[in-house]
């Protein structure tokens, strides 16, 4: 028979063996400039291949695609849409939206380097925000990005359904790979459109947005005059109207007539 | 001791205001029509301080408007910003987007006049509105007071107007894209269009004259155009004598209430005051119209949900529901924005012009009436007004369809199909059910004892036009044997 402490010390190896490995682990894969193709294709086949397919070509089933071919994807787009959470999709048919990411850093760098294996594709651009101009990035960014993200970053309806998205939690990084790679429906701006200072800028504008200077007050969701709207009924007319009845109902005590002509 | 004599001591009052008001009448006389002034009546229900609502937003519109035209500069010329709002420095714009971002964030007290003067922009419209909807629903708009009425829907459409006029001068991203909705429905106009929207722009869009045009309307012709008929709006009512509610003793004969002073004034103050002080309010504490946040305009430039104020958001919907659907008339093109957009306007205020004659036509009541009608007495007037209340609304929410679409994860194409089939259905079902509301409390009125008053009979043949020179001749007719 085993004594209940011995049975707990023989229960503590495993646990310090997968932290020692952890730790060992993610020390060498930091040394290292890119990802373990290997661990990122064992997780590619579990995660992405059931639409995207055994060998990135994309699926086709009866006659839809279920997902599109990584053959050119490349580093900028993969990063975004996993760190965004895009993806992986629950069902295929589902639209990618914002969530939190289903795999940690270590394996989206896996992931990154596995499906550059499959062909080139946008390196993930370099963004430093610090160094962008912010007016400037506020007039490309009224210029090329608010027709759909709308002035203040709320994003905006796009037809059947699609939506841009919100802009208030996107990191420089995924600012930037959308900019290059155009997820969806959005286009694509290249380094011919937009040089990478600009988007710098742009970047700084649209992280500038996530806290604008808000004077006046409650800023109501920078909806712009929806909400606007809508307070001055409730609140304005609203409550004047219950004012009205509190001046206007108390005459009971005093009354005068006069006669019409 | 004074060397005045004892006989002028005792003429004189301890009152400092009433030997004001004494030294003021021996001089230009009108204590008369002062004293018939205050001694008025005024009766008293809550609804009837609907319209005061609107007079104080215009107060204070004035009061603040005229502050921020001490800072304000109206013009097109191009400018480089380099204010205190750090994300426009070295920004090319005009040089009435430039003042307007420095009246707010470098103007003393600038900002909260802005948003003051914007939401009192708001609620001036809002309690027209909702004053309207009180004249509607009791009646008060027939014999004598059709002209009050008409004065009172030009006000209605001045004050529209005024306000369009208003956030268009700031000339920033959102502004700027309603003028260019302005520009397109005018240019839809057929034949007269073109002419139209050169006359007003001072040429193709956006014109170089638009935004000094609008300040002149804006802060001159149209304030002081509202506020003299605002005068006359009152005159009539204090000729006229105010309209009242039955029972109690009150009769077409009298007015039952309050005189103006002491009692009636002083609640009016006091209203003015709470006005003020909500209007204040919301000034300072909730943001309006951020234009930093928007951009100075831009002819190639727009942002996804750009939305006009309320009041011009029943426009915008139509336009958005409206069918692309264009026809050729008589060798002259004409647009899909002219029916949505020209063409409603002008029904709508037609038909709010010519109310109280269509009713009077209809019912064949041209008798003079100071009493009120109570809604429920009044089915089939009751319930028109609730259908078409019912229409704005869908019209006024629809101009959000896209908002409502990403805020509710919705599809924007069934936002406007459900718009588009809301705008057909929902105004009969609205008529419906208050036709029956009314008949149901009606009913419960006669149960408790209450007899309405006689209604006239709508004359519903009158519908079928094509008989009205059959019905004349047959009206005729026992004249002329007679």
């Amino acid at each position: 028979m085993i004594r209940p402490r011995l049975l707990r010390l023989v229960m503590l190896v495993p646990l310090v063996a997968a932290g020692l490995y952890l730790v060992t682990g993610t020390s060498t894969a930091r040394g290292a400039e890119h990802g373990d193709t290997g661990r990122g294709r064992e997780l590619y086949l579990t995660g992405c291949s059931s639409c995207h397919g055994i060998h990135g070509k994309g699926v086709e089933a009866n006659g839809e695609q279920r997902g599109p071919s990584l053959e050119h994807a490349g580093p900028a787009i993969t990063n975004y849409m996993l760190t965004t959470g895009r993806m992986p999709l629950a069902n295929s048919e589902d639209r990618p939206v914002r969530k939190d990411p289903a795999y940690d850093t270590e394996q989206i760098r896996d992931l990154i380097a596995y499906v550059s294996t499959l062909g080139e594709g946008p390196a993930i651009p370099d963004v430093d925000i610090t160094t962008g101009d912010l007016a400037a990035g506020g007039e490309l960014y009224r210029a090329n990005c608010q027709p759909c993200h709308s002035a203040s970053g709320a994003g905006g309806a796009l037809s059947y359904g699609r939506a841009a998205p919100q802009l208030s939690k996107a990191t420089p990084t995924q600012i930037g790979s959308a900019i290059r790679t155009g997820p969806g429906q959005m286009p694509v701006f290249g380094p011919d459109t937009l040089s990478s200072h600009e988007v710098d800028s742009i970047a700084r504008y649209v992280k500038y947005l996530e806290h604008p200077d808000d004077r006046g007050g409650v800023s109501l969701g920078r909806l712009g005059p929806i909400p606007e709207g809508f307070l001055i009924w409730v609140l304005g007319v609203g409550l004047l109207i219950v004012i009205c009845t509190w001046i206007g109902g108390r005459t009971r005590n005093r009354r005068e007539v006069e006669p019409q002509p | 001791m004074t060397t005045t004599s004892p006989a002028r001591r005792q003429k004189r009052d301890k009152l400092l205001t009433r030997r004001a008001a004494r030294w003021l009448d021996a001089r230009l006389g009108g204590a008369k029509y002062a004293r018939t002034a205050l001694g008025k009546v005024f009766p008293d229900h809550w609804s009837f301080l609907l319209g005061e609502l609107a007079l104080y937003a215009f107060v204070v519109l004035l009061a603040t408007g005229v502050y921020l035209t001490f800072f304000f500069h109206p013009g097109n010329q191009i400018v480089t910003y380099h204010g205190s709002y750090a994300p426009l420095h070295g920004v090319q714009m005009s040089e009435a987007y430039r003042s307007a971002v420095e009246l707010s964030f470098d103007v003393r007290a600038g900002l909260v006049m802005r948003q003051i003067h914007h939401w009192a922009a708001l609620l001036f419209v809002a309690s027209i509105v909702v004053h309207l909807m009180r004249i509607f629903f009791t009646g008060a708009f027939r014999r004598p007071r059709e002209v009050n009425w008409m004065i009172g829907v030009l006000l209605l459409i001045l004050a529209i107007f005024n306000g369009f006029a208003g956030y268009s001068l700031l000339d920033d991203q959102l502004s700027g894209t309603g003028l260019r909705i302005a520009y397109s429905i005018t240019l839809s106009i057929p034949l007269a269009g073109t002419w139209l929207a050169s006359l007003l722009f001072g040429g193709e869009f956006p014109g170089p004259d638009i935004i000094d045009r609008l300040y002149v309307i804006h802060i001159l012709l149209l304030p002081a155009v509202i506020a003299l008929l605002i005068g006359i709006h009152l005159f009539l009512v204090v000729r006229h004598k105010h309209t009242q509610f039955g029972g109690m003793g009150r009769t077409e004969e009298n007015v039952v209430g309050e005189a103006v002073w002491p009692s009636f004034a002083f609640k009016s103050l006091g209203l003015m005051m709470l006005v003020a002080a909500v209007l204040a309010a919301l000034g300072g504490l909730a943001q309006i119209n951020p234009i930093w946040l928007y951009g100075p305009f831009d002819p190639a430039e727009v942002s996804s949900a750009s939305q006009p104020d309320w009041y011009m958001g029943w426009l915008d919907g139509s336009l958005r529901l409206f069918p692309p659907l264009e026809i050729r008339a008589f060798g002259f093109e004409v647009p899909a924005p002219f029916f949505p957009g020209a063409l409603l306007a002008g029904i709508t205020f037609g038909l709010l012009f010519a109310w109280p004659s269509l009713e009077a036509l209809f019912t064949g009541d041209r008798r003079v009436h100071h009493l009120l009608d109570r809604p429920r007495d009044r089915p089939v007037r009751t319930s028109l007004g609730v259908a078409t209340l019912s229409f704005y609304t869908v019209l006024t929410l629809a101009a959000s369809n896209d908002v409502i679409a990403t805020t509710f994860g919705l599809s924007v194409n069934a936002v406007l199909l459900t718009f588009r089939a809301l705008v057909i259905v929902l105004p009969p079902i609205a008529a419906l059910v208050t036709y029956r509301l009314c008949n149901e409390l009606q009913a419960r009125d006669i149960a408790g004892g209450y007899v309405p008053p006689d209604r006239p009979r709508v004359r519903w043949e009158l519908l079928r036009f094509w008989r009205w020179r059959a019905m004349r001749r047959a009206s005729r007719a026992p004249s002329t044997a007679g």
